[in-house]
């Protein structure tokens, strides 16, 4: 696929129209327009109050907007809860990763999707298959190189920061069948795991799921993204082709001091 | 970008220097831990040990002190009948100081429930089983008013809970006018009230049903909070309520019916307080409300929500009967047992906030 900032003919994976969210006088979401296409990495850039924030959490069910319209696939979507979009096979890792500490690895992995036994004990005693539970997510956290752990019923509140944000990606990568949202997964890294968080992306994507990772780090927003949107007072202000722009360019996009040329349709 | 699938991104300029560097990515430092903080991570990792301990010095430092009368299998049981009530409306608190909360109602709930399902069955004659099942039914009622302040009004569960208390123990002194009925009445009419209060006498060892019905209690309990999805998510609520709801746990729900079955809970309590006491008193179990806390902080919980256990809590409610029988047995006057208690609370407390300063 190459990397134009529309691509014609290839329906969006996720998309967004006119969406619209305000808080009392504060307007969070004015008429943002929003595409993902399949197995792209798309960057979101924005200034800090750029409404970034908001459109992830409309898009992950996290905030139901006022106005606008979701398309999944072409088809219209109305997610009222992250359950939803987590039905629709859109996973988010976000910025405070959403983890419970004193809840071990393989509980938070499945925290709201818990499996149950087969036969009588799961449907009437509603006993949890914790076998079956921490075995994928064994699986899942060695696919990703993760088994670092000593063990998968540790608590996440003895793990370090990058073994937690480990433990956030794994689940939305296990989970997210189509699109996997990141709010800023690096900011709270060190260089060396936030190098394995990039590396995480790309395998993300290599098995063709379609990644949106919100980032303030340009190095690394320039480096993997196929295409990167910049938000600004609210809305989408264009999307821009990485190689054809410099990092300068996308800041002076972002903050006002250059209007870009063309318009995104 | 035009080859998805095999490009490797190429490290910056500032990264090639990692390759040079560790190649291990989060891996776990193994520092020399000192004796002290060698226990810390044990007792952080174990949250129930640190009552297990308490309750077997304790047993041991009486069982020395008072010797065979307080060693005696009949008085060991004793301790367990002692308890049974904290054990009951202590599950019931366990549950709620778990999604980090309080429930400062739940002897009042008990109280009321007891006089409705005595009142109903002694006074208006209706069937015992009848009686009973409205008087759970009150529990419930009391509970879906403290889960809606919480949850709809969104106050905090300590407010709620202290004006519900003052509310229902009203209710409940407005409804029995104040009048107690006799142990003999409810014998002959209503025996099934007192049902919990039947014993058994095994090796010397005397318990009621109200023991084993205690007992029971917890292990169900045990089985909901830690085998099934609902008590993971007590858990992940008193934890972070935030990641909680991110994850797609509808909290609120949660919330709600944490205090319904906590009011349920509280009225089974009540069938076990006529089983103990025999009589229905307005004015009994007084002291429910914060003995139930007493044991669930002395058995390891903390406040602030996400950590606690109901055998926890039972063994708190063991070592709070533990120290009021020893005292009592060693002939100290009453006022050393409050005294005591007041010490194991603070005690447990304190030991709870060093434990939760481990360091990951």
């Amino acid at each position: 696929m190459s990397a134009k900032p529309n691509v014609p003919g290839v329906t969006p994976l996720l998309q967004a129209r006119g969406l619209n969210k305000r808080y009392g006088r504060v307007t969070a979401l004015d008429h943002a327009d929003f595409d993902l296409y399949p197995g792209e990495i798309l960057a979101v850039i924005g200034d800090n109050g750029a409404g970034k924030s908001s459109l992830i959490r409309a898009l992950s069910g996290a905030l139901v907007p006022d106005a606008g319209e979701i398309k999944l696939a072409g088809m219209p979507v109305a997610f009222r809860s992250p359950l939803d979009a987590q039905a629709a096979g859109i996973e988010t890792v976000y910025q405070t990763l959403a983890l419970s500490p004193s809840l071990s690895i393989a509980d938070n992995m499945f925290l709201g999707r818990e499996l149950r036994r087969p036969g009588p004990l799961g449907t009437i005693c509603r006993m949890l298959d914790r076998k079956a539970m921490q075995r994928i997510a064994r699986e899942k956290l060695t696919e990703l190189g993760l088994m670092t752990v000593q063990s998968i019923n540790q608590r996440v509140e003895t793990l370090s920061g990058g073994q937690r944000q480990g433990v956030a990606v794994a689940r939305a990568a296990a989970f997210g069948s189509r699109v996997v949202i990141m709010d800023e997964p690096t900011a709270a890294l060190g260089v060396k795991e936030s190098r394995r968080v990039l590396e995480l992306i790309l395998d993300v994507r290599r098995r063709g799921v379609s990644v949106v990772l919100i980032s303030h780090n340009m190095p690394h927003v320039f480096e993997i993204a196929d295409r990167i949107h910049i938000h600004r007072l609210g809305r989408r202000l264009t999307v821009i082709d990485p190689k054809a722009y410099t990092m300068s360019d996308a800041v002076a996009f972002m903050t006002g001091a250059r209007a870009p040329i063309e318009v995104a349709a | 970008m035009t080859d998805i699938g095999s490009s490797r991104p190429a490290a910056q300029a500032f990264e090639l220097v990692l390759d040079k560097g560790e190649s291990r990515v989060a891996e776990f430092e193994v520092r020399a831990r000192s004796p002290l903080q060698k226990l810390q991570h044990f007792l952080h990792a174990n949250p129930t040990a640190v009552p297990a301990i308490v309750l077997l010095l304790s047993v041991a430092a009486f069982g020395f002190t008072v010797g065979s009368r307080f060693l005696s299998m009949f008085n060991l049981s004793l301790i367990i009948q002692q308890v049974t009530i904290i054990g009951v409306i202590g599950a019931a608190q366990t549950l709620i100081v778990i999604t980090a909360g309080i429930d400062l109602s739940v002897g009042a709930i008990m109280v009321l429930c007891s006089v409705i399902m005595g009142k109903l069955a002694v006074t208006m004659g209706l069937p015992a089983p009848i009686a009973f099942v409205v008087g759970v039914a009150a529990g419930a009622g009391c509970g879906v008013v403290n889960g809606a302040l919480v949850t709809r009004l969104k106050l905090p569960p300590f407010i709620v809970t202290l004006g519900t208390w003052s509310i229902f123990f009203a209710l409940n002194l407005w409804y029995s006018a104040s009048e107690t009925i006799r142990s003999q009445e409810v014998a002959k009419i209503a025996p099934l009230l007192q049902a919990l209060g039947t014993s058994v006498n095994i090796f010397g060892a005397r318990f009621t049903y109200g023991s084993f019905f205690m007992l029971g209690l917890v292990a169900l309990i045990w089985f909901v909070l830690n085998r099934t999805a609902f008590g993971r998510h007590l858990y992940a609520v008193g934890d972070d309520p935030d990641a909680a709801r991110l994850a797609g746990i509808q909290t609120d729900r949660i919330l709600f019916s944490v205090y319904v079955i906590a009011g349920v809970i509280c009225a089974l309590g009540a069938w076990a307080l006529i089983g103990r006491i025999g009589s229905i008193s307005p004015q009994a179990g007084q002291t429910a409300n914060l003995d139930s806390i007493t044991a669930v902080v002395v058995g390891g919980a903390s406040l602030f929500g996400g950590r606690g256990s109901i055998v926890g809590t039972l063994i708190g409610a063991l070592i709070v009967g533990v120290f009021r029988n020893g005292l009592a047995l060693s002939d100290v006057d009453v006022l050393w047992q409050e005294f005591a208690v007041g010490w194991l609370i603070i005690i447990a407390v304190a030991l709870d906030q060093w434990i939760r300063k481990v360091s990951a």
